[in-house]
């Protein structure tokens, strides 16, 4: 029987390391966090990052075997540490194969609801100037249908889009008839006009129904006004109506967050709980239509926002742990973001942004625009992410333009200045509308940015309780997990 | 107990001298299944000799410690193994050395276990390998091989190749998997290598084009870190190429299972191999945490080793939890149940073949006996403290050991 060797016999090949790419950010005296090149997180001493850097480690230090595990170093002429990395990282950026997945639709802008914070500027009169026709619609489809996305999600919006549901029965219609990709439908509406006749078209045609409910009665009935008072009633009733013909998981809700509800989050998990929806998506209020007109956006901050987010986190934790399984949504996809390598293309977490590639918005008037938010700008006289109009332009010149090219290649955070080398760039995103609309810069100062703020304040926010509160990690880690 | 699946045969006639080795497959004397050259008829008994001979059989089989009397008429192949033996029936399969009359059962068709040995040379040196590699030319095993296929039920559930490196010869080994996707389409196929072969893109582009239904290659992988890895394989630069391995596969497409075996090198750093296997391939097919079989290298290296199960069983269960909550299937085998954390109990499988599978006396006590892996009957088996008997009142006390 040959001799069999010691550890130390096999530690040789290793003596030539090379360094593989890492971001870090000093956490405190002493600290740091590191990420590797798909977003795994470790914490190294100063001493450990500068023996690291400096390639002072060796097999047995305990450092090395860090790093290793790590994905940080490899020998210099092995091949998997490399390939692995590839190969985790190919699987993040697949969302960027399906391109331009998601087509909304303003079939109308008016509204009969009058909310201080809205983000698209409804209007409240003439049909005939502020609703999508039939044509522009058609066209719309003709685009949507060339994108190259197998499965598209045809989404409506407004104003209310129930104002003018003849021309969602002409659209569905249409998209149905249509083949060559599998359609998913969505109406995002009020629900303070939904009734049987609606309920029983979106049964039919496998519509998904989703809505705002900013919290209980009177939180929401201020955010949200209209003739009556009664907005809240209204998209209850639609909610549970809605839940109990469409199925449990057939509505969505969503909340935005106001001054007023800021010190109410307890109470607005509650309401979306007793309602016995499976989460909630805690929104800030995005810089954009009214919510600007009105100074609505500028009456909290990042740091008040995060503190709101925080409370309400703990309280949805504190749910799961009395044992009723209870999402919020945004940690949920930036949990999958940070504990996977499964592809997500949510808008606000990829990068190159989600602006065309992610998806197209067809105003009521025929303009086609690069997000929802490209739209809400030029409500208010800014047309930098109007793409063209479905009379003069195809999918390709639309996705082509100067205007959008220049808007993504910008604004890249694999590149930007502070993005590119922060330590939670893998899990982040790209956001030109907003750093446009708030710094009047695609690319924007992210130091100034009360979106990298949030962004680096949850994450951060996320891994203190991954590492800390273990019973709280194993909920997270289970909404990471599906 | 342990089954004897190496023998040598206590008489035999009528083999041709041009050919130094047969492949057998063993009839039952009134089978009507159609003949084929390497069928023997079975005979445990003298008038079973007698029917075999009335039934026109040109070759017979007796499993006997008696003396038998074949008539001077007889002038067909024979071969007569002892009682011992007596397990071997209908449609199992042997490989018969003419000269030395050594045998070995090749495939039993009424075991869930069946493996095929293919070779047993190997490219690692393992500190705990049961089956220790050989530097020898050993490629007429192959050939046995490719003879025994067309004599293996296609209703065959599962076929495991294991070795040695079952890729030393990989063409050669290849073709033989090629043969079972036409002769065996509904067979589950296990390969076991050690995967430094797949670092060669001809070798997995190969491996793809078979295209057998149900095939999985079976990978160990003993830490997230190269050198320890290395040391447990004794091959410098091996994790690499198994790495390289692995992802190649997938990359293609292919099923991958990871194997890891858990001893004193592995055991005590299994959470952290687990959590990096479900960050890092959460892609493959399988994960299998597996208790040391006690035998070979193991009995050598058991001051290295030995690693008593009960003292790694919280690091097991927080490896199982770390697959388990990636969406990974994770199984663990070759452990009892007594010995294990009962949250990994559902993942704890009947893993141990049947041919050397047994139970202490304790184990007629307990309630989970039905559902349990046992132990191993090779080699010098080991036994944890925690072995005990499970029964509903001792499962209401604390968990034992720990």
């Amino acid at each position: 029987m040959a001799r069999f060797l010691a550890p130390e016999a096999f530690s040789a090949a290793t003596e030539d390391l090379s360094l593989l790419p890492f971001n870090l950010e000093r956490t405190g005296t002493n600290q740091y966090l590191v990420s590797n090149m798909v977003g795994d997180f470790i914490r190294l001493t100063e001493d450990e990052l500068n023996r690291l850097v400096d390639l002072r480690i060796r097999p047995g230090d305990g450092l090395y075997e860090k790093a290793y595990a790590a994905h940080l170093v490899t020998g210099t002429n092995q091949k998997a540490q490399r390939q692995l990395l590839a190969a985790r990282l190919r699987s993040r950026m697949s969302f960027l194969q399906q391109v331009t997945p998601l087509h909304i639709f303003v079939v109308t802008l008016r509204c009969e609801h009058s909310c201080p914070y809205c983000q698209v500027s409804r209007q409240s009169t003439d049909r005939s100037r502020f609703d999508m026709s039939e044509e522009t619609a058609i066209r719309a489809l003709d685009i949507a249908f060339a994108s190259p996305a197998a499965r598209i999600k045809i989404e409506f919006q407004g104003g209310e889009p129930l104002l003018n549901f003849p021309l969602i029965r002409t659209i569905v219609a249409d998209a149905k008839a249509r083949s060559g990709k599998k359609v998913d439908l969505v109406i995002a509406s009020n629900l303070a006009l939904l009734d049987d006749v609606v309920l029983e078209f979106c049964k039919a045609n496998n519509i998904l129904l989703s809505t705002s409910l900013d919290g209980p009665a009177d939180l929401h009935n201020k955010n949200r006004p209209r003739p009556g008072g009664n907005s809240h009633e209204l998209a209850v009733a639609g909610i549970r109506r809605g839940r109990e013909i469409l199925g449990p998981d057939r509505v969505g809700a969503l909340m935005t967050t106001t001054e007023a509800s800021l010190e109410r989050v307890d109470d607005i998990i509650d309401e979306y709980l007793q309602l016995g929806l499976d989460g909630i998506f805690l929104r800030p209020l995005s810089p954009f239509g009214f919510a600007i007109k009105t100074k609505q956006f500028a009456k909290y901050d990042a740091q008040k926002w995060l503190a709101f987010y925080e409370r309400g986190l703990r309280r949805v934790l504190e749910i799961n742990r009395q044992g009723t399984p209870f999402r919020e949504f945004y940690a949920a996809l930036l949990l999958t973001r940070m504990l996977s390598d499964r592809p997500i293309g949510y808008v606000d977490l990829r990068s190159p942004a989600g602006a065309g590639l992610g998806a197209l918005v067809y105003n009521y008037d025929g303009s086609v625009f690069a997000s929802d938010e490209g739209r809400m700008l030029a409500e208010t006289g800014d047309d930098a992410f109007r793409l063209g109009h479905v009379d003069h332009d195809s999918y390709n010149s639309l996705i082509l333009s100067d205007k959008l090219i220049g808007a993504i290649s910008s604004s890249l955070t694999q590149c930007a200045p502070e993005c590119s080398t922060c330590v939670y760039e893998s899990h982040c995103g790209a956001d030109p509308v907003y750093h446009h609309a708030t710094q009047d810069d695609a690319l924007g100062i992210k130091p100034l940015s009360a979106f990298c703020a949030r962004q680096k304040g949850i994450m951060g926010l996320l891994l203190d309780i991954l590492e800390k509160s273990p019973e709280d990690a194993a909920i997270l880690r289970r909404w990471a997990a599906s | 107990m342990t089954l004897p699946l190496y023998g040598t045969a206590s008489h035999s006639a009528g083999f041709c001298s041009d050919k130094a080795r047969s492949v057998v497959r063993l009839r039952a004397v009134e089978s009507s299944a159609e003949r084929h050259a390497a069928d023997f008829a079975l005979a445990r008994t003298s008038v079973e000799v007698v029917r075999a001979i009335e039934a026109n059989w040109p070759s017979i089989f007796v499993v006997s410690d008696g003396s038998i009397d074949l008539p001077s008429t007889f002038d067909g192949r024979l071969v007569a193994v002892p009682l011992k033996f007596n397990y071997l029936g209908d449609g199992d399969v042997l490989g018969f050395d003419h000269s030395s009359r050594k045998f070995r059962t090749l495939f039993r068709r009424n075991s869930a276990h069946n493996s095929f040995l293919v070779t047993e040379r190997c490219n690692n040196y393992c500190l705990m390998c049961s089956q220790p590699p050989k530097d020898v030319d050993d490629r007429w095993i192959l050939s046995e091989i490719k003879e025994s296929l067309p004599l293996i039920d296609p209703a065959t559930r599962a076929l495991t190749f294991t070795g040695g490196e079952t890729l030393s010869d990989s063409e050669d080994f290849i073709a033989v998997l090629t043969e079972c996707r036409d002769r065996l389409p509904t067979t589950a196929i296990q390969v076991l290598t050690n995967g430094r072969a797949f670092a060669n893109s001809e070798i997995v582009d190969a491996w793809k084009d078979i295209g057998h239904p149900n095939l999985m290659a079976a990978i160990p992988v003993y830490a997230s870190v190269d050198h320890v890895h290395d040391h447990v394989v004794q091959a410098k630069g091996a994790f690499d190429e198994t790495m390289l391995g692995i992802l190649k596969l997938k990359d293609r497409g292919q099923r991958v299972e990871i194997r890891v075996v858990l001893h004193a090198l592995t055991a005590p750093i299994i959470e952290e191999t687990g959590r990096w296997i479900a960050r890092n391939l959460p892609f493959v097919d399988h994960v299998a945490l597996m208790g040391l079989e006690n035998t070979g290298f193991a009995i050598a290296n058991d001051a290295m080793l030995w690693m008593d199960p009960v003292d790694y069983g919280d690091g097991l269960a927080k490896a199982v939890d770390h697959l388990s909550a990636a969406g990974v299937n994770v199984s663990v085998y070759n452990l009892p149940k007594c010995v294990l954390p009962k949250s990994v109990w559902s993942h704890a499988l009947q893993s141990i073949s049947d041919w050397k599978n047994g139970f202490v006396d304790e184990c007629d006590r307990c309630d989970e006996k039905n559902s349990c892996s046992g132990f191993f009957t090779t080699g010098r088996p080991r036994f944890s403290r925690g072995v005990r008997a499970i029964t509903s009142t001792r499962r209401e006390l604390s968990p034992l050991a720990g």
